[in-house]
């Protein structure tokens, strides 16, 4: 029973108190470019959500039954980065050929997510915790769904201030970065959560 | 010679990669909490980058244009694993402050964007110069973004007390808004005063691309190469859909067929 409380309480963590994007910066470049519009946000969230899961499964696995026991840590960026590249490609063919329909619906983000950094974030934050394959998982899973309800949440406040009338020296940048600001505020507010 | 200064001028001012191309902005946003931490991202950043530019210049004529790119990812990781053993073993203060960030220079779009855009098409030499001019540009960028989040948050500039003592630091400067905020009037300025910039382009026409297809909002040299890939992929798509339509009124003779018939049609 504890097991599953602490792993509950790992998910809210990675999710919301520890989020990835307005805490600790990792996907900055996705969570700004593809925020434009709710239904591409839930798209790449999504996609995100598949792709982070699925990588730090391998990962973890192979960190800890290949390299912990071969004595090869100190090989685990590189080996993670291409387990990364390879998996989003095995993914997106795996997906082309067997489910079109979500391939239709997450393709075009596949490719973008490689040069996620939050992906080998993940990975690698795994690592340093000493994270096993469980908890890495549901690490994971938080972290990823933690990024889907941020990009999500800011798309739909890019939506709301498109009309609105903002001086045009806080026109295009500078106001989505305030806008992520006061979000970054805003899930401050969940640090008392645990 | 002056080539050579041509490069570092151009990747300090003209094509700043922080300030100007918007490149890399993880690592800006996430270690500037102080100058020094700045400078030590910076500077390691910059030792990557100088020697992962050296090594794909001079491999550029061996490597297969095809497998180019997981080839500078593994040629950077190994940089990157050489520099990250070096700080955890004789900077460990330097190693608990960056901590993740330091192996994820792997994914810095700064590092493959050179790789990509310089280093794979020009001479060894030059490719170093343009490793360090770019690498200095990240470093001054950051040391400054990281020395004003340091004083307005901390009251303190590379941990010398600067401030009067009545000074109350906004601690909210040195968390994780406070980076939002800094760029945003950092980006607010540019704007301003119309410098050259990633984020003050116009808005060009709206592409099909699902994600808007506005690179320069979408950080990142590597965005622009998907960019490529992404239109290519969205042109297949269109084509399938004409070819799936086609193949519902002439189910045996998908595409070249239907066209013809068209035109003869128009003839008449």
């Amino acid at each position: 029973m504890s097991t599953i409380k602490e792993l509950i309480l790992l998910f809210v963590g990675a999710a919301f108190v520890n989020n990835v994007v307005l805490s600790q910066f990792l996907g900055i470049c996705p969570f700004l470019g593809v925020s434009k519009k709710t239904n591409t946000a839930v798209g790449m969230g999504t996609a995100v959500i598949f792709v982070v899961t699925a990588s730090s499964a391998v990962a973890s696995l192979l960190h800890n039954y290949v390299l912990v026991p071969t004595g090869l840590e100190y090989m685990d960026t590189i080996v993670f980065i291409a387990v990364i590249a390879a998996l989003v490609q095995l993914v997106e063919m795996i997906l082309k050929k067997f489910i079109p329909s979500l391939y239709k619906a997450l393709g075009v983000y596949l490719p973008l997510i490689t040069t996620n950094c939050c992906v080998l974030g993940v990975a690698l934050i795994n690592v340093t915790k000493e994270y096993d394959i469980g908890r890495s998982v549901v690490n994971a899973l938080g972290t990823s769904v933690g990024f889907c309800v941020a990009i999500v949440l800011l798309a739909g406040i890019r939506e709301r201030i498109e009309g609105n009338e903002i001086p045009h020296t806080m026109k295009g940048s500078p106001i989505l970065l305030v806008t992520a600001g006061l979000m970054a505020i805003a899930f401050c507010g969940f640090a008392g959560l645990i | 010679m002056n080539k050579y200064i041509e490069r570092l001028y151009n990747g300090i001012i003209k094509e700043n990669p922080t300030l100007v191309l918007m490149l890399g902005m993880c690592p800006t946003l996430a270690v500037t909490t102080s100058g020094s931490n700045g400078l030590g991202m910076g500077l390691s950043t910059t030792a990557v980058l100088v020697m992962s530019n050296l090594m794909i210049s001079a491999l550029r004529k061996i490597i297969p244009d095809k497998v180019r790119m997981p080839a500078f990812i593994v040629i950077v990781a190994s940089f990157v694993t050489i520099v990250d053993l070096l700080i955890q073993g004789f900077l460990p203060a330097l190693n608990d402050s960056l901590g993740i960030y330091i192996p994820l220079i792997v994914v810095n779009c700064i590092i493959l964007g050179r790789a990509e855009a310089y280093a794979s098409k020009n001479p060894v030499g030059l490719s170093i110069f343009d490793g360090i001019g770019m690498g200095l540009g990240f470093t001054a960028a950051l040391t400054i973004l990281g020395t004003i989040r340091e004083l307005i948050g901390a009251g303190t500039v590379f941990g010398f007390r600067v401030m009067p003592d009545a000074y109350e630091p906004f601690s909210i400067f040195i968390m994780a808004p406070g980076a939002f905020f800094v760029l945003a009037v950092l980006t607010g300025i540019q704007n301003k005063l119309k410098l050259k910039s990633a984020t003050n382009v116009e808005e060009k026409e709206p592409s099909t691309l699902a994600c808007g297809g506005n690179c320069a909002e979408c950080v990142g040299t590597v965005c622009a190469a998907n960019r490529s890939l992404l239109e290519t992929t969205a042109h297949d798509k269109q084509v399938d859909a004409v070819a799936a339509k086609e193949g519902k009124a002439f189910p045996e003779e998908v595409g070249k067929v239907k066209p013809s018939t068209d035109k003869g049609g128009d003839e008449k």
